[in-house]
């Protein structure tokens, strides 16, 4: 099992891999090489058969077709992509910085969604290949909050939904995963702890669980599909007493 | 980010400056960053404030937990500060091979391993963690990066080796693992009397490298030192199955009238009359080795007001005369909890400057934490312990005065020397502070 993890780096793709990690063959895609190297040492003592290192700027998307290519000759057939990696900015500060804010949507949409066609374009027909793509509650709901991030969670979203349709009943498979606050370096600048805030080994489990039972959307804890249904769902003169 | 932290004992939050890097550079980045007074803090598991802070920064590492290398030939593991022994033990059981020490939890860092020095049931026969260290990565403010081990920068290995932190950021450690054909152990659990039982059994089972005693600390006159001795081994056989998660937590703070000598008393008795719980048995190294795992947050089963442990080591010569002074303290003043462990230290010596175990027997027990009458009965143990030419063990220690300290620890200078400038603990500022 070669598995494909774009933002190796994230805390939540670190606590996947390692649970994955017995027997298997990993590719671990970021920018940082030294620590790319640590995770792969890490993945090999944890039983992984392999784990290469693949040095890349994800978000550089005139390279993706380049990078694909290259990751072909490299390392054969991927049986599994984990598209992991994202940013979550700062709205106010995207609001005002036209830059910032492009960013936020080529790093969490556009290049997301490019690496993916990319890896579909010209694989072997019926090989199979699953999808694991990490979106976010925020994509479920405008909300003042941080719109911009969860814009562009909610494009990724639709576009795995839309390539689940297409590839209904066919050996690709696409799990689009929910996670809700994660302790992770990306959530660092907010104030922690209480009952919603999980660990990446907790949203980890999560995602191996519904890689096994082929799910193909999955909240992680549990618990944001009630939240999300009520948010979703609330009249707008509630929704716009909100500050959330 | 502002926060605030309590160590194990949760006898008081205190605010921090937290940073949690997540990778190495990060770690060094964050050693050798400007600012004031910096400390590393693990899981968390000392008890008094050997691991905090006070208004200055803690690095917490518990991101910092990869595996660098694991050669499964030789049993030899390199790994980043932060990863627990929980993990470690994942990863190595299943390979055949088992941490040299282990103290009572498996939730803690190898780096707090390192700091503390700590030790498990089997000193006798192998010393401390830092006797199985080969080597340990270690940044410095000044942005220095060293390796210390036993044959290069000596003087602040052994300055590191229970240094409590204060010798630099432990980036990374170098660990010799002891090899098992299974995760299980054979263990005998015989009833003891008195604390002459204790001493006896304890000569008898030298040559059981684990070996352990519950003592019923609320047995007064005759029955002084009554409780259980357990002694095991590593089993042939059984499998090398891991330990799992903890299926039970504590999910609230205890009402503090829940502890009192009466319920305390009603435990101790249904603990030693435990079904099948004389004998020989072969058991899982998890309820062997961390039976207070089985427990998540155990800590908060004291209340809000937090509790106290006392730790002593009391030389050989008089440890008996010590240790019943110690349990007679304790039985007057009725504030002493569930388990209070005895056991003997051995004389493997640690190649530590400030490790605590020294040869003779150790004691341990909580005392939830009543105030006033609390301390002063933790002053007064610490007096006796002091005069038998003992010492208090700094991971446990939130109330040992400065003087106490240093004699119990008279190299402590040693330590001083080689502390890195912009390293700082509230322990340290507490036991050194008049010594300036």
């Amino acid at each position: 099992m070669r598995i494909l993890i774009l933002g190796a780096t994230s805390a939540i793709a670190q606590a996947y891999a390692r649970r994955r990690a017995p027997g298997s063959d990993f590719v671990l895609a970021a920018r940082r090489e030294d620590r790319l190297a640590a995770i792969a040492a890490d993945l090999k003592a944890s039983g992984a058969s392999s784990a290469e290192v693949f040095v890349t700027d994800l978000a550089a998307m005139e390279r993706i077709e380049e990078g694909v290519a290259d990751l072909r000759a490299r390392f054969g057939a991927i049986d599994e992509v984990i598209v992991a990696y994202g940013m979550l900015g700062e709205q106010a500060a995207a609001e005002q910085d036209l830059a910032q804010a492009r960013a936020l949507i080529d790093s969490n949409f556009t290049s997301a969604a490019l690496w993916v066609l990319a890896l579909l374009k010209g694989r072997a027909e019926n090989t199979p290949l699953t999808i694991v793509g990490i979106g976010s509650v925020a994509g479920d709901k405008g909300r003042a909050g941080n719109f911009v991030y969860g814009s562009a969670k909610a494009a990724f979203d639709r576009f795995l939904e839309g390539l689940q349709h297409k590839y209904d009943g066919s050996a690709v498979r696409i799990v689009r995963v929910k996670p809700g606050f994660v302790d992770t370096p990306m959530t660092a600048g907010i104030e922690k702890g209480g009952p919603l805030w999980a660990t990446p080994d907790r949203v980890a489990a999560d995602i191996e669980r519904a890689v096994a039972k082929r799910r193909r959307v999955v909240y992680t804890p549990w618990f944001w599909w009630v939240i999300m249904m009520i948010i979703r769902h609330l009249p707008w003169f509630v929704f716009r007493r909100l500050k959330i | 980010m502002q926060q605030q932290v309590s160590s194990w004992g949760r006898l008081r939050r205190v605010p921090h400056d937290v940073a949690r890097p997540a990778f190495l550079d990060e770690l060094r980045a964050a050693a050798s960053a400007e600012g004031g007074a910096r400390l590393c803090f693990g899981m968390g598991r000392s008890y008094g404030d050997v691991c905090l802070n006070e208004g200055g920064r803690l690095i917490v590492t518990d991101r910092l937990d990869r595996i660098m290398a694991f050669d499964r030939e030789r049993g030899v593991l390199r790994a980043e500060a932060g990863l627990t022994l929980d993990r470690l033990l994942r990863v190595t059981v299943p390979q055949g091979w088992f941490a040299p020490v282990v103290p009572g939890t498996k939730f803690v860092t190898l780096g707090g391993a390192v700091a503390n020095d700590v030790h498990g049931k089997n000193h006798e026969h192998v010393g401390t963690f830092g006797a199985h260290v080969n080597a340990i990565g270690l940044a410095r403010s000044s942005g220095e990066v060293l390796t210390l081990s036993p044959q290069e920068n000596t003087e602040l290995f052994a300055a590191t080796i229970g240094g409590l932190g204060l010798t630099g950021v432990i980036l990374w450690v170098e660990l010799r693992l002891t090899a098992i054909r299974s995760a299980m152990f054979d263990t005998e659990t015989l009833a003891i009397d008195d604390l002459a039982g204790f001493f006896r059994l304890a000569e008898e089972s030298r040559d059981w490298p684990y070996t352990v005693a519950w003592i019923d600390c609320l047995a007064k006159g005759g029955a002084t030192g009554r409780g259980l001795f357990t002694r095991g081994r590593p089993a042939e056989g059984g499998g090398l199955d891991v330990h799992r998660a903890p299926r039970l937590a504590a999910p609230l703070d205890a009402p503090g009238f829940l502890l009192n000598a009466h319920t305390i008393g009603l435990f101790n008795a249904a603990y030693r009359r435990r079904p099948f719980v004389l004998g020989a048995k072969r058991v899982h190294y998890d309820p062997f080795l961390f039976p207070l795992d089985a427990v998540a947050d155990w800590n908060r089963l004291y209340g809000r007001r937090g509790f106290f442990q006392h730790q002593s080591a009391v030389p050989t010569a008089g440890a008996f005369e010590t240790v019943r002074e110690l349990l007679e303290l304790t039985a007057e003043s009725g504030e002493g909890s569930f388990l209070l462990v005895l056991k003997l230290f051995g004389d493997e010596p640690s190649p530590g400057v400030l490790s605590f175990p020294l040869p003779g027997a150790t004691l341990a027990l909580d005392f939830p934490n009543k105030g006033e009458s609390t301390r002063r009965l933790l002053d007064g143990m610490a007096d006796v312990v002091l005069a038998a030419g003992g010492r208090l063990y700094p991971a446990k220690d939130a109330t040992m005065s400065g003087a106490a300290f240093r004699a119990g620890y008279p190299d402590w200078r040693k330590v001083e020397a080689q502390r890195d400038p912009k390293i700082m603990s509230d322990f340290w500022r507490r036991v050194t502070a008049e010594a300036a």
